[in-house]
């Protein structure tokens, strides 16, 4: 009897240990590229040719990686090993080192790969493979469609979804709107465009009161500027490049058009744009950011520029902190080091996409209000934008954040 | 009197030369083993290198044996590329058809070209070529064309699965099988290449490249041949772009900018002009290099190839297919 109950006891226990044995097994669930220290993450960029510029991205977000593997040992005791690849911004190059990268060093995703031909080389095949292709670095808008590409995403706002974001700052800003477009007739006008006319809805026809488009091979868009100014609008929402943008702020001062000045993020730099353009033109001119101005000293002292400044001081010594491109990497390292902490031991592939479908997260050098979240159906991680004002020499944040929902 | 080895490194005296048959199959049987040993990865580079290797062939013929520079290669690729591009984006057309199509296609366009390039010697006519280089991706680019080349964007290229039997029976790959389709497309072209250049035909081509006076008084028509051998260039470059297009699976303008002309150039240097073989040698050099370049160092890629590039050139004046050549015939000597 009391030998039958030890047994039992016995097998009890040992079922038990089995169990809890097979239940740490189930908890640890690795895909390709994860050790129990380390987890490898690829990428490629254009550190050399002639968008080389953008290559700080990726040297920002290496070194993102190297601070939290020095200060807190990687993520969840795992050291990112970080590989990042040139590729010339060529997009068969880019396929080439992707493939190195999946089936050579295996890999578990693909982070903030840079440029929309680059990426869409590798579209088809990092879906065939089922590899994440995580926020990858452009605007593009075909990057947030999870029912046919549920490996991919992106991460900045794209141009329709700003698009989008200006419909909802002329609907909550403006009385009585009536808006005149300027755009370049290419995909990059048409998806701003798109946008905001879809979310003017039903509306849309009479709100929207002339549409002007230009080539990019035009000299200039005088005649345009002046048909605009014509239908009598009072918002004038310019969809165009630096070149193009500068002009179009001269002429609108010169026809002393008393509207809205929308001007879209591509054009909303000050040395491209509002210096060419004469800054004393360029004051009022309406656009929207989603992070910090880190050029702007009155942003010097606060909490999250410091952080981020004694980052690039100890991390990327070299690196320009007057470009915005080296915060977009800092900050894309940080939703990435929180899809991984999120996905915990289980870090298969699947499991990290379905993290990364699963984001609700505040970056600090966000602007306040902005926010990073995605799900199952909405891989569009940033959907909300500060409206920002030029006054002559920097960026005055207009109070309220516009959002598509 | 030539000895055999000095007919063996002046092309010009090798008219009627037979293929050595126990050197190439050898070669045929390890180029159609290597997908099966090597993992899929190294079977896309092989691909690449073979695609390369026909393209600098292309330039080879042109540059090599007619004395024609040519710094205008990338738009004939990306010409070959664009035409499988559309006829698979656009029209449905089956992708193997288009291979051929955008061969075609591109001889037209070289013997187009080739015309009023005649006009135009040395670097005159390489400054020529590069104005089309440069031209033809923002053409590519431009807004007229935007519907049927999808503009900035691009356009992708849909590949059909593998033939059922070849997966049931051998278990191929996609990978494998497009090695092989663009191994035999590349034999082909070399054999054909190899019998253009041991002809009457090559003779000629060579002939104008010495000695464009003593050509023309013996009878041959310049203009037509350089014209021709224009066309024959652009042909093969094209049938490489339409593969590269295929392999990708993707054409943009960015993938043919003028810095492509200039690798299939360093890629001709390097394997050795007046070399039909030496190709492969220079796609190997054109992939492979730059790869190990990077892996030295990320920021200094381009300095490293610059280096390497002038190592080899210093070491290998007459590329790689004039050093092995230099080989055989020492040893020889030595025998």
């Amino acid at each position: 009897m009391n030998t039958g109950r030890k047994l039992a006891i016995t097998f009890a226990a040992v079922a038990a240990m089995g169990m809890a044995a097979s239940s740490a097994l189930a908890d640890k669930m690795y895909g390709p590229g994860v050790t129990d220290d380390s987890i490898k993450l690829g990428n490629t960029m254009p550190y050399s040719g002639p968008a080389a510029a953008y290559g700080q991205i990726g040297k920002a977000t290496a070194a993102y990686f190297d601070k939290i593997n020095k200060e807190n040992g990687g993520v969840n005791g795992r050291k990112i090993e970080f590989i990042s690849l040139d590729d010339g911004y060529s997009p068969p190059k880019t396929k080439e080192q992707v493939r190195k990268l999946v089936e050579q060093d295996e890999v578990l995703l693909i982070l903030e790969s840079l440029g929309t031909p680059t990426n869409s080389a590798i579209h088809n095949y990092m879906n065939k493979k089922k590899v994440p292709q995580l926020f990858v670095a452009t605007g593009a808008t075909k990057w947030g469609d999870p029912e046919n590409f549920p490996w991919t995403m992106g991460w900045q706002p794209s141009y329709q979804t700003e698009g989008k974001l200006f419909g909802a700052y002329i609907m909550e800003n403006v009385q009585d709107p009536k808006v005149a477009i300027l755009f370049q007739n290419d995909d990059y006008g048409k998806d701003y465009v798109h946008g905001l006319k879809e979310y003017l809805g039903d509306k849309a026809d009479s709100i929207i009161v002339a549409e002007e488009s230009f080539e990019v091979t035009d000299p200039t868009i005088n005649s345009q500027m002046i048909k605009l100014k014509d239908s009598g609008a009072n918002v004038f929402f310019n969809v165009s490049t630096p070149k193009f943008a500068a002009q179009a702020v001269k002429k609108f001062r010169e026809l002393n058009w008393d509207a809205v000045f929308l001007n879209n993020s591509v054009s909303n730099s000050v040395g491209a744009v509002y210096k060419p353009a004469g800054l004393e033109n360029s004051k009022g001119i309406i656009s929207l950011m989603y992070y910090m101005d880190i050029t702007d000293p009155a942003n010097f002292d606060t909490e999250p520029y410091k952080k981020w400044s004694a980052f690039m001081d100890t991390y990327y010594p070299d690196g320009d902190k007057t470009s915005a491109f080296t915060a977009y990497g800092y900050l894309v390292g940080q939703t990435m080091e929180q899809v991984l902490k999120q996905a915990g031991d289980n870090l298969t592939r699947e499991n990290v996409m379905k993290e990364a479908a699963n984001l609700d997260l505040e970056l600090d050098m966000m602007l306040p209000g902005i926010k990073i979240q995605t799900g199952p159906n909405d891989f569009f991680p940033i959907e909300a934008m500060m409206p920002v004002e030029f006054n002559g020499e920097k960026f005055n944040p207009l109070g309220k954040v516009v959002s598509v929902n | 009197m030539a000895t055999d080895v000095e007919t063996r490194l002046d092309s010009r005296l090798t008219v009627g030369e037979k293929i050595p048959v126990k050197l190439v199959i050898p070669v045929i049987v390890i180029g159609a083993i290597i997908p099966f040993v090597l993992g899929g990865y190294a079977t896309f580079q092989g691909t690449l290198i073979m695609i390369y290797a026909i393209a600098i062939l292309g330039l080879n013929l042109l540059t090599g044996f007619n004395g024609q520079f040519s710094l205008g290669h990338s738009a004939f690729y990306a010409i070959g590329a664009y035409t499988a591009a559309i006829l698979v984006y656009h029209l449905d057309w089956p992708v193997y058809v288009t291979i051929p199509i955008g061969g075609v296609v591109c001889f037209f366009a070289g013997f187009l070209f080739g015309l009023p390039a005649l006009r135009l010697e040395g670097l005159y006519l390489a400054l020529a070529t590069f104005a089309l280089g440069v031209a033809v991706p923002q053409i590519l680019k431009s807004s007229h064309l935007e519907g049927l080349t999808g503009g900035v964007q691009g356009l992708d290229v849909f590949r059909p699965d593998v033939p059922a039997f070849l997966v049931d029976n051998f278990g191929l790959t996609m990978d494998q099988w497009w090695y092989l389709i663009v191994f035999v497309v590349m034999l082909l072209m070399f054999w054909v290449a190899w019998n253009l250049i041991n002809s009457r035909t090559g003779r000629a081509m060579m002939a104008i490249r010495d000695n464009p006076i003593a050509a023309r008084s013996m009878g041959v028509n310049a203009s037509l041949y350089k014209s021709l051998t224009f066309g024959v260039s652009a042909f093969y470059t094209g049938i490489a772009g339409a593969m590269a297009a295929i392999i990708i699976e993707f054409v943009a303008p960015d993938s043919f900018t003028f810095q492509l002309s200039i690798l299939l150039f360093i890629g001709m240097v390097v394997g050795g002009t007046t070399s039909i073989w030496g190709a492969v040698f220079g796609g190997m050099f054109i992939l492979l290099i730059p790869n190990f370049a990077e892996e030295i160092s990320t920021g200094l890629s381009y300095a490293i190839f610059g280096v390497i590039l002038i190592l080899v050139i210093y070491v290998m004046p007459s590329g790689f297919a004039g050093l092995v050549n230099l080989l055989r015939a020492r040893i020889k000597k030595i025998m």
